[in-house]
């Protein structure tokens, strides 16, 4: 008992020791000359904390909590039973509710930060299809996000199209570039199609910064108009009227409605034969091969899938700020809606909007800590490879695809 | 004598520079169980894979009942009637049993005939029907060895590939595996091509055998002639 309470000490002062050595540089090093201040206050609450998660933790491992956990179990119990009791639509339909009624609650900013985590749900889940599904780490899919975004952007612009024309188009235009970057990439494999796609993905936003006659540059596209809709009117007598749906609340509702098509679509994709062939294809391509499955076709298919929410998402994106320019495309984002994958779980529909949400809205919540929140974000990270290595909800299927249906 | 179902001419088949076979011949009949044996790195599976267009010939012609399929792309096969259970099983291992055997049947689309076949799979291999919503790479051994099997028969095939079934296997279950692949002969007709490392066992289930050595074939008998021959006995089975 003592020997493994050392053994942990031991462990958490050398953690406590590296913490120092990368906080002190930091903060400590500044213009004005060396300080240890402020780095100590940080390192002191860190300390503080993380020594009482571990002597918990160190109090649980030995059965010393049982006192206060065993009533909580049961409340957890009594809890997750009559969840697990209602129907599954019934809790659909009351998180889809609660999901439309935001607005009426919601401030403005927190309705905001609604309407970034949606567009990120809808890359995600995209991105899924290519990285959960097919297993094909794709490094430049904000790339299909950018031609999205664009397609809207200059039909908008140059040719007044409307919106709810344009998003079907955007769709389109994203799967053949899809296919367009899938043909010459997707004969390559892991790490080389990881690089070739990272590659892929700059020339596109290059390409959209240069071409300054076409997409006006680093400059951008002003004037998109949002999108728009006929609403009767009874003023006199009895009309239509074009309305334009530029309110937070309006765009809201449609990328909800966007998220919840992707969200349906890509759920059934997961469970038809094409996503099973996907994953066949992950698991082992040679394999997948020699059960019939025309492996180049599918994983064309999926890059193409997987690029029409990005493309989607795309033209919310530019119809939303009214403006697109090639700063919105960069690496960081394909990383990010990477992370979300990873984080929330490989080719788990649940564990993407969880992960959406997490890199989304966490860092809003923790804007004090401003220039720390990269900090707090790999923190995040490792504690989430040390205690969720298969992501925050992992894809939990047993058969669930097959034998019902029939 | 009847068309045979695969024939094999002159073929070669290398890794980049290696080459791994060299001018191979090899004949099967319909209804027959052949068998290929030879050491480690003899060719025996690039055999197989070149059969099946995972790799291309570099040289000779693979004709399968009369039609040349070494121009053919690998996934048309199955759908022909020619599928294979790889070496090293090579099953899907984050999908569930079930999944693997529906996965054998990916180029079918009668579904009732497909979970009829699946039920006779669950008869062959018993053990596969409690693991059915099992991850695949949560079987033992021998299981997804007739996972892997299974997920062949899946195809419906004429021929069925079989690469070392054997491997890492207790002789236990290397028994019921082999019992296994003689009632499908028996049974349902599928003509067999077993390549084994294991000569003594693939010799007393096949009825020909040919004998693979650095990419050649050196000898080919029926299977009982090879298991009475000195120089296979001193060579292959330890004598």
């Amino acid at each position: 008992m003592t020997q493994e309470f050392k053994r942990i000490a031991k462990y958490w002062a050398m953690a406590m020791a590296w913490f120092y050595a990368l906080l002190w540089p930091l903060m400590g090093i500044t213009a004005q000359g060396l300080k240890f201040g402020p780095s100590l206050k940080i390192f002191g609450l860190v300390a503080l904390g993380s020594a009482f998660c571990v002597v918990v933790w160190f109090l649980n491992q030995g059965g010393r909590l049982e006192w206060c956990k065993r009533p909580a179990q049961a409340v957890t119990r009594a809890v997750t039973g009559r969840v697990a009791r209602a129907p599954r639509w019934l809790s659909l339909g009351l998180i889809v509710l609660a999901a439309f009624l935001l607005p009426f609650v919601a401030s403005r900013y927190a309705l905001d930060v609604a309407v970034n985590v949606l567009i990120y749900v809808c890359l995600g889940l995209g991105l899924n299809v290519v990285v959960g599904l097919c297993g094909l780490l794709d490094l430049g899919y904000i790339a299909f996000y950018g031609v999205g975004a664009y397609t809207y952007a200059l039909l908008s612009v140059n040719f007044g199209m409307p919106f709810w024309l344009c998003l079907p188009l955007a769709g389109t235009f994203a799967a053949v570039a899809g296919c367009i970057i899938g043909y010459p990439t997707l004969r390559m494999r892991g790490d080389y199609l990881a690089i070739v796609t990272l590659g892929f993905g700059e020339i596109v936003r290059i390409v959209i910064n240069n071409w300054m006659s076409m997409t006006n540059g680093p400059n951008g596209i002003l004037g998109i108009t949002p999108p728009t809709i006929w609403w009767p009117n009874f003023a006199n007598g009895f009309t239509f009227e074009l309305l334009l749906l530029k309110k937070l609340p309006q765009l809201y509702w449609i990328i909800l409605g966007l998220a919840i098509f992707t969200i349906v679509a890509v759920y059934r994709l997961n469970y038809s034969r094409i996503g099973r062939a996907w994953e066949a294809i992950r698991e082992d391509e040679t394999a997948a091969e020699l059960m019939g499955v025309n492996t180049f076709k599918l994983k064309l298919l999926s890059y193409a899938m997987g690029a029409v929410f990005g493309g989607l998402a795309g033209a919310f994106f530019a119809a939303r700020m009214r403006f697109v320019s090639p700063g919105s495309f960069t690496f960081i984002e394909s990383a990010m809606v990477l992370s979300m994958v990873v984080l929330g779980g490989l080719a788990s529909i649940p564990g993407v909007i969880v992960g959406a949400l997490a890199l989304i809205a966490l860092p809003e919540v923790f804007r004090g800590f401003e220039q720390y929140r990269m900090f707090a974000f790999g923190a995040a990270m490792v504690v989430m490879m040390l205690f969720r290595p298969k992501g925050l909800i992992p894809a939990a299927r047993y058969g669930r695809r097959s034998e019902e249906r029939h | 004598m009847a068309q045979p179902i695969l024939e094999v001419r002159n073929v070669s088949a290398a890794y980049g520079k290696i080459m791994a076979i060299k001018s191979i011949s090899l004949t099967v009949f319909p209804g027959e169980i052949v068998t290929i044996i030879g050491a480690n790195g003899a060719g025996k599976s690039t055999t197989l894979m070149t059969i099946c267009s995972i790799l291309r010939p570099t040289q000779g012609e693979i004709f399968y009942q009369g039609q040349p399929i070494h121009t053919l792309a690998a996934d048309r096969l199955p759908a022909m009637g020619l599928s294979q259970a790889p070496e090293g099983r090579r099953i899907f291992p984050r999908l569930t049993v079930q999944e693997n055997l529906e996965m054998g049947a990916f180029f079918r689309n009668d579904k009732p005939e497909i979970y009829r076949d699946i039920e006779w799979i669950f008869e062959l291999f018993p053990v596969l029907r409690e693991r059915r919503k099992q991850r695949g790479g949560t079987l033992s051994g021998g299981e997804q060895q007739m996972l892997a099997i299974g997920r062949a028969l899946m195809a419906r095939p004429k021929l069925l590939l079989l690469d070392e079934p054997s491997m890492g296997l207790a002789p236990l279950v290397v028994q019921l595996i082999f019992e296994t692949i003689k009632d499908i002969n028996r049974t349902a007709g599928t003509t067999i091509l077993l390549v084994e490392q294991n000569a003594n066992l693939a010799l007393k289930l096949a009825t020909r055998g040919y004998v693979l050595e650095t990419g050649r074939i050196v000898m080919e008998d029926q299977a009982q002639a090879l298991l009475e021959n000195p120089e296979i006995r001193k060579a292959y089975l330890g004598e």
